[in-house]
């Protein structure tokens, strides 16, 4: 019986690496192109491997930073994530303990709102955000997060929420009794409790700004403002003969960093994504 | 405590409530007032009533994309769902290399979708020159299950995870005492940990079902809608009823399609989650 195990184990494990090796194939073969010459690159030749005259070496990549801006959406796409993130963990967590802890219409009817807005499709809102947006000047990289922190707000809510719900009120009150004001009650006692949760939001969160194609595109002025999926967009979208090789080592100048983050916080990540589907 | 924080209200929501005010509120009320009217910008609209609704549904390219997107969810939800709840069982079963396999299925989700979209578009036209089939842009087959293979490879791994965690909470002595009952694995798998894992499938099938509904940065960078928007889902047909054409009588029906897009998504999910939390189990 035992033996049976370790015998279909044995078929699984093999089964699953050669699924892993495919899983990432398409990545490799990006990165495999990416280093082709522009002129090698063609649609049936993708799976093809760069030989000796194909290999352009890191020219594309050169191309990408030097002439298509890679640097620059990558600086807007950077700053436009960590602002909206840092925004919506500080604000978001407030508010949550506000709606927690002091019961009523208020903060119930709020809560609701919250909720519901998670479940709203954003081409409901697109054409009427963006004229808001407009109107009130929050159209560039520095003030965006205003958007996204009203737009964020319902997932990091209902988290915070879901896990505050379970803190000890007794803590609080005896702060309170001890002399600290809400503020300081807050920043003292509360949120380094709530570090486990901001990790999981700020990676949710984080990940759907630095993806996010749509409400950037709708809100920025694309020709003074790309960030890196609208850069990707852009390429393609944009008359005219498509330049492939830069395209391609955008995509993996993309990927690449994501990887790096992924590999070194992968546990925080994967813990993350647990706990906010339970909580969601 | 409450009267304390009550007085502070103002710094702990203010921040949150405004900029849900400028970000949600105000976009959703102007947009389903719109729904109602003919516009260009928010400030030019003319009420006329009913008439952006009716033209909804004499307008072919939307019913197209509501079969299209529908069937394009049904395939998704399913094998997403069924893929991802294998591979938890089998990533459970404390495999060799258990974590590689599954830091490698959850990476493609990190990525976004207009990047999956090209590299997918890539990998698929490549696959369809070689074995002499019309390309993605001539295509509407391929469209269709490419969608459906890049949703599966971006999901998958997310689905996966949520899986897994309800497997470890399922306790250990209630699937050993179904073993000394005599239940083969297959009985254990069906009577005993589906239905302790069943809140994990709420969440799951809740989660495929608005993301497949809501797709659009994949559909945009893998088809944009090509063949002559065949393979145009709903989010894509309402954004381009919106910006592909100019012309007063076009963002009133946008409007108009994206709140019957938007109470669609709300009522299929309230029934989604009531008929899957009936069948959970008290723990």
């Amino acid at each position: 019986m035992k033996k049976r195990r370790n015998t279909i184990d044995m078929v699984w494990t093999v089964i699953l690496s050669v699924a892993s090796i495919l899983y990432m194939y398409p990545i490799i073969m990006i990165l495999f192109n990416s280093l082709k010459k522009e002129t090698s690159i063609t649609t049936a030749g993708a799976f093809t491997l760069p030989t000796s005259e194909s290999f352009a070496g890191l020219e594309n990549y050169v191309n990408a930073i030097q002439s298509k801006g890679f640097l620059q959406s990558l600086g807007y796409s950077l700053l436009i994530t960590i602002s909206s993130v840092a925004a919506i963990l500080l604000f978001c967590s407030m508010c949550s303990w506000f709606i927690t802890r002091v019961r009523g219409k208020f903060s119930s009817g709020l809560y609701m709102l919250f909720a519901f807005s998670m479940v709203v499709p954003f081409q409901m809102v697109m054409f009427t955000l963006s004229q808001t947006a407009d109107m009130l000047k929050l159209n560039t990289p520095w003030n965006i997060w205003i958007i996204y922190l009203g737009f964020g707000a319902g997932l990091a809510v209902f988290m915070f929420a879901g896990f505050m719900k379970s803190i000890p009120l007794e803590v609080e009150e005896a702060s309170m009794i001890d002399g600290c004001n809400p503020i300081q009650t807050y920043f003292l006692i509360v949120m380094p409790m709530l570090k486990p949760t901001m990790v999981s939001v700020g990676i949710l969160e984080a990940m759907w700004v630095w993806n996010d194609y749509l409400l950037p595109t709708l809100v920025l002025d694309i020709k003074k403002y790309k960030t890196i999926p609208m850069l990707i967009q852009y390429f393609r979208g944009s008359y005219g003969r498509v330049e492939m090789g830069p395209m391609m080592a955008c995509i993996m100048l993309t990927v690449i960093p994501i990887v790096i983050v992924y590999l070194l916080g992968q546990k925080h990540i994967i813990k993350g994504v647990a706990a906010g589907a339970v909580k969601g | 405590m409450e009267k304390a924080l009550k007085k502070y209200s103002p710094i702990f929501v203010l921040p949150t409530l405004l900029a849900f005010i400028i970000g949600f509120i105000i976009p959703f009320a102007e947009g389903l007032y719109l729904s109602f009217c003919q516009f260009t910008t928010v400030k030019n609209a003319k009420w006329v009533g009913l008439s952006n609704y009716k033209r909804v549904f004499t307008d072919q390219s939307f019913i197209d994309s509501l079969g299209f997107t529908v069937s394009f969810a049904v395939a998704a939800i399913i094998l997403i769902n069924v893929i991802a709840f294998g591979l938890a069982l089998l990533l459970t079963r404390k495999l060799k290399g258990t974590n590689i396999f599954r830091t490698v299925f959850f990476m493609p989700n990190l990525i976004g979708g207009i990047v999956l979209g090209y590299i997918w578009q890539i990998l698929i036209n490549c696959v369809l020159s070689i074995v002499g089939q019309p390309l993605l842009a001539l295509n509407k087959e391929a469209g269709y299950w490419g969608l459906i293979i890049l949703t599966c490879w971006q999901q998958i791994g997310y689905m996966m995870i949520i899986y897994i965690a309800g497997l470890q909470n399922v306790p250990d002595d209630l699937i050993e005492a179904a073993q000394i009952d005599g239940a083969s694995a297959w009985k254990t798998l069906w009577k005993v940990k589906l239905p302790m894992v069943m809140p994990s499938i709420t969440i799951c099938v809740f989660l495929t079902l608005t993301n497949s509904f809501k797709l659009f940065d994949q559909n945009l960078a893998l088809t944009a809608g090509d063949p002559n928007h065949m393979t145009e889902m709903l989010a894509l047909n309402i954004y381009q009823t919106f910006y592909a054409r100019a012309g007063a009588q076009w963002k009133g029906l946008g409007q108009a399609k994206a709140v019957i897009f938007c109470i669609l998504v709300i009522v299929i999910a309230l029934a989604q989650l009531k008929a899957t939390r009936s069948k959970e189990v008290q723990q």
